[in-house]
């Protein structure tokens, strides 16, 4: 850049530079307690014995031989649940145990568990417990709780939810007619830190403390206070490292399994899954079947959308409501479209539970409606990047909920600076092996790789939706001259803990901001989730700081018999706007003791009502992805070369950061669209464990080439979006529209495997 | 960790980042994982998969980088064992582990270990790779997060570093 700027850059260490991660010196040195690292003297394994069947009676439990296994401490199951029998995030329908006389309804549904010496012993107390089933006809085929035609598989019925949305006029017809039904596979979130918790009861069983990796801890102490009957200032919940999330920890899973063992044996007990257990101990992504039919004018306008949208939910209903809405409002994608006849449904099956992973909803949504995209630039003999521009939503637009757009919505320049990204070179006649697709399986020929080019664009809502306050909590302590930081937000690998230092640093003006332990001992800061931590923790934390900030500023006025109004912080020093006076924050808050806590809540959003129209949503950020695709089109193996993508960020808080939240969503996108699926068949999954669930090696990863979109957001109390789950939208529908572009096959469902593109 | 006799009482003792570490009243059936992380207070290999797919388990045994997770304690008596804690020097930090902060190449940090550990082992057998090396050498360790950008960053720099050195 040639432009000269009068501003000085930014003061190492704040905000929109890369400051370190305050945890990052534990992690590479491997000291940093991730929550399977937690150790106490004196502790107990716990393990879970799970239903092999997706749906059976429980006759019997007898757990008698596992009780006389020396080292066994305690059995427990459904009968030993002191408190409420059922958890869940929107419907408490899902049974900490199953109990004998009612049935299991997704094969791992938890029947018992055991409290042992060694995990060994766990392993062989388990294998001593007998349970005997009625094995009943799975319900698998969500169109049959849409069509009446399966049991009720639960009190509360098969129907999760059920919504229309109806915009405008849903009888007009558009001169250009496109449709398709496309499908998505059940993606696993296949965090690497496997699911882990260490409970510690307290004397005489009055209270329990857990460390737990997590994403929201006060949701999880609300439903294990209420399972274990314990008030929720009983239950205290710490933050054990956490390796990953991706949405799989929004729900409890060992949880109230760990607390109720350490309770009964009183002595601190840990329970650590494997991988295996691991795909039946969390929610997946919905695998979900969605028609859309799009109208426009001749040149390529959209005047209606229609879509039918069927999410498998699973046994239990986790989040499935809310992913459904947030599919179906995102039907139309980031294109103004007034007319739209949308029915969606979110169901529930006897197959694994489904609910939060990055994108929530809009993955599934995006992959038809890009798909869509490209199939009406075919109809309309015009090109798929021409269509999106003709198309492209701006602030001001209502979408087919009636909202008003009101965030900044720069959809067209998303697409033009990812169209400007220069292409890669050709493979070449004699590329490096590594280079083709199949990498080091070394199996591709040259002869037989065609290149393909695919774009994705996408809008993602950021925070809760439908009337949902989740509001978040901060507290700024000065004492002494040292400033401490406190909140309950999950630190799940996204940095926030970085980022928290660094909004301390701008409004404080110190360099040294210490971070307090994350738990329950302040107020909720919601879920680390939904893209909104930036927005949310990170305004709680800046109002904490101004408030903390302005306290001081009082004192030092009163202190020095300045005029308050005229005082400052310039860089790390409180300054006199008359030029009088000038000191160093950190000397003059010594001695001084300032404590201040804030929440921050987002504006107010309320229901759809029966046709879908409703302000649901607070906001929304756009990105744009274009793949390029190399495919040996005699293997069906695919190698991804590239990625440009632009993506709307308001702002950039921390460069390092957001490069690697893009980095990462691409790859996650990338796993789904050409490797990523949980295989369910009659109710069981195929494929538990990373030998057979593929997920994107460094050889898969692709080149990303990348562009920051940077218009401040006036409703983001730090002008910026959060960046997590953009980036693994549109990729998915990119990547599938260029092995489209380089095959021309159809191609109606994610992943891509080899035998949809050879055979 | 409590003692576990009707499961097993194995003594031996390994050679860990140079020190003898004595492992008593053991089941035979562990892994070398779960003896580093369980009975010798070295929790830096981490497991995710254990089978072997993931690699956040590497250590590196005898000169080789293997997954933990695939050896049984007992059959690593008289090798000589390297952990992600034994390659620091007196608690600094080294060359690969200074450059994985300086490029983002943490997130949530559960690969982090093993990945280091592979990438100490990868620049000592080819002190100069290609990015197709790179890749192919740590193709052998997932990360879910960064999506391996700024791990492929942070193994170049150092290569740089030390090639100038």
């Amino acid at each position: 850049m040639n432009t000269t700027s009068t501003l000085s850059p930014p003061r190492h260490g704040t905000l929109g530079t890369s400051a370190s991660r305050p945890d990052g010196v534990a992690k590479v040195q491997g000291g940093f307690a991730f929550s399977s690292d937690m150790w106490a003297e004196n502790l107990l394994w716990g393990a879970t014995l799970r239903s092999p069947h997706p749906h059976a009676r429980i006759l019997r439990i007898d757990t008698t031989a596992a009780w006389k296994i020396s080292g066994v401490e305690t059995v427990i199951t459904a009968e030993d649940v002191p408190g409420k029998s059922t958890y869940g995030l929107i419907m408490q329908d899902q049974p900490v145990f199953a109990r004998v006389g009612d049935t299991v309804r997704y094969a791992g549904e938890p029947i018992a568990a055991v409290a042992a010496d060694h995990p060994e012993t766990c392993k062989r107390a388990l294998a001593a417990i007998r349970v005997e089933y009625e094995i009943l006809e799975p319900v698998l085929d969500p169109e049959r709780c849409i069509d009446g035609s399966a049991p009720s598989i639960h009190p509360e019925g098969n129907v999760f939810r059920h919504q229309r949305i109806v915009s405008g006029d849903p009888d007009v017809v558009g001169d250009v007619v496109v449709e398709g039904i496309y499908e998505v596979g059940m993606q696993d979130q296949a965090f690497l830190g496997l699911e882990a918790a260490l409970a510690i009861p307290d004397p005489g069983g009055a209270g329990v403390e857990l460390y737990i990796a997590t994403q929201w801890l006060h949701e999880d102490r609300k439903q294990i206070a209420a399972c274990l009957n314990l008030p929720e200032d009983k239950v205290r919940l710490v933050l054990g490292g956490v390796g990953g999330a991706f949405g799989a920890r929004e729900d409890i899973s060992l949880q109230v399994h760990t607390c109720l063992l350490a309770l009964r044996t009183s002595r601190p007990v840990r329970i650590a899954y494997g991988r295996e257990e691991s795909f039946y101990g969390h929610v997946h992504r919905h695998p979900a079947t969605i028609w859309m039919r799009h109208h426009a004018s001749r040149d390529g306008r959209l005047v209606k959308v229609e879509s039918r949208m069927v999410f498998d939910g699973g046994a239990y209903c986790s989040t499935s409501p809310a992913v459904l809405i947030n599919a179906i409002t995102h039907t139309q994608g980031p294109y103004r479209c007034e007319n739209a006849v949308v029915d969606g449904w979110a169901l529930r099956t006897n197959n694994p539970p489904c609910g939060a992973m990055r994108g929530f909803g809009v993955v599934q949504a995006c992959f038809a409606h890009e798909s869509q995209m490209d199939r009406l630039a075919a109809a309309c003999g015009i090109d798929p990047v021409e269509i999106r521009l003709k198309n492209a939503m701006q602030t001001g637009d209502r979408l087919i909920t009636g909202q008003v757009v009101d965030s900044v919505a720069p959809v067209a320049q998303c697409i033009r600076e990812t169209a400007s990204i220069p292409l890669p070179p050709d493979m070449g006649d004699e590329p490096d092996v590594l280079d083709l697709p199949g990498g080091s399986g070394r199996t591709a020929d040259r002869r037989h790789i065609k290149r393909g080019v695919g774009w994705g664009v996408s809008i993602k809502n950021l925070m809760y939706s439908e009337g949902f306050d989740d509001y978040s909590t901060a507290r700024c302590r000065i004492d002494d001259g040292v400033v401490t930081l406190k909140f309950a937000t999950a630190e799940v690998g996204q940095g926030f803990v970085a980022l928290a230092q660094q909004i301390a640093r701008t409004v404080l003006g110190v360099d040294d901001v210490l971070l307090d332990t994350i738990d329950t001992q302040v107020g909720s800061a919601g879920s680390s989730s939904a893209s909104r931590q930036t927005w949310m923790s990170g305004g709680a934390v800046d109002a904490a700081c101004r408030a903390a900030r302005d306290a001081l500023l009082d004192a030092v006025a009163v202190e020095h018999g300045l005029v308050r109004s005229r005082l400052t912080i310039d860089g790390t020093d409180i300054v006199d706007s008359d030029g009088s006076f000038r000191v160093d924050v950190s000397q003059a808050a010594r001695g001084k003791r300032i404590d201040e806590t804030r929440e921050y809540h987002h504006q107010e959003t309320e229901d759809l009502d029966e046709n879908g129209q409703g302000n649901c949503h607070v906001a929304f950020a756009f990105v744009a992805h274009r793949a390029v695709v190399d495919v040996d089109t005699e293997l069906g193996l695919v190698k991804v070369v590239q990625v440009a993508t632009a993506q709307d960020v308001g702002r950039v808080l921390n460069p390092t950061n957001c490069v690697g939240q893009v980095e990462g969503g691409i790859a996650q996108g990338l796993g789904l669209a050409v490797m990523e699926e949980i295989v369910v068949k009659d109710g069981r999954v195929r494929n538990p464990s990373f030998t057979d669930y593929l997920l994107p090696t460094f050889l898969d990863a692709p080149v990303v080439d990348m562009v920051f979109v940077e218009e401040f957001e006036p409703k983001s109390p730090l002008g910026a979006k959060g960046v997590g789950e953009p980036p693994c939208i549109s990729v998915t529908p990119a990547i599938a529209n260029a092995i489209r572009n380089a095959t021309g096959r159809e191609l109606p469902r994610v992943p891509v495997r080899p035998y949809d593109i050879c055979l | 960790m409590s003692t576990t006799p009707d499961i097993g009482n194995e003594n031996y003792s390994l050679d860990v980042n140079g020190r003898a570490v004595d492992i008593k009243d053991s089941w035979i059936g562990e892994s070398l994982l779960y003896v580093l992380r369980e009975r010798a207070g070295l929790p830096g290999a981490k497991g995710a998969c254990e089978q072997g797919e993931c690699g956040s388990c590497t250590v590196v045994i005898d000169g080789k980088a293997v997954c933990s997770c695939l050896v049984l304690a007992a059959s690593a008596v008289g090798s000589k064992i390297v952990t992600v804690e034994g390659l620091g020097e007196n608690g600094h930090l080294s060359d690969v582990q200074q450059a994985f902060l300086d490029c983002g190449g943490v997130q949530c940090g559960f690969c982090t270990p093993g990945f280091i550990v592979a990438v100490h082992h990868l620049l000592e057998s080819n002190p100069n790779p290609s990015e197709h090396q790179i890749r192919e050498a740590l193709s052998g360790n997932i990360c879910r997060c960064t999506g391996y950008g700024r791990i492929l960053e942070a193994v170049q720099k150092v290569a740089v570093e030390r090639k100038t050195k």
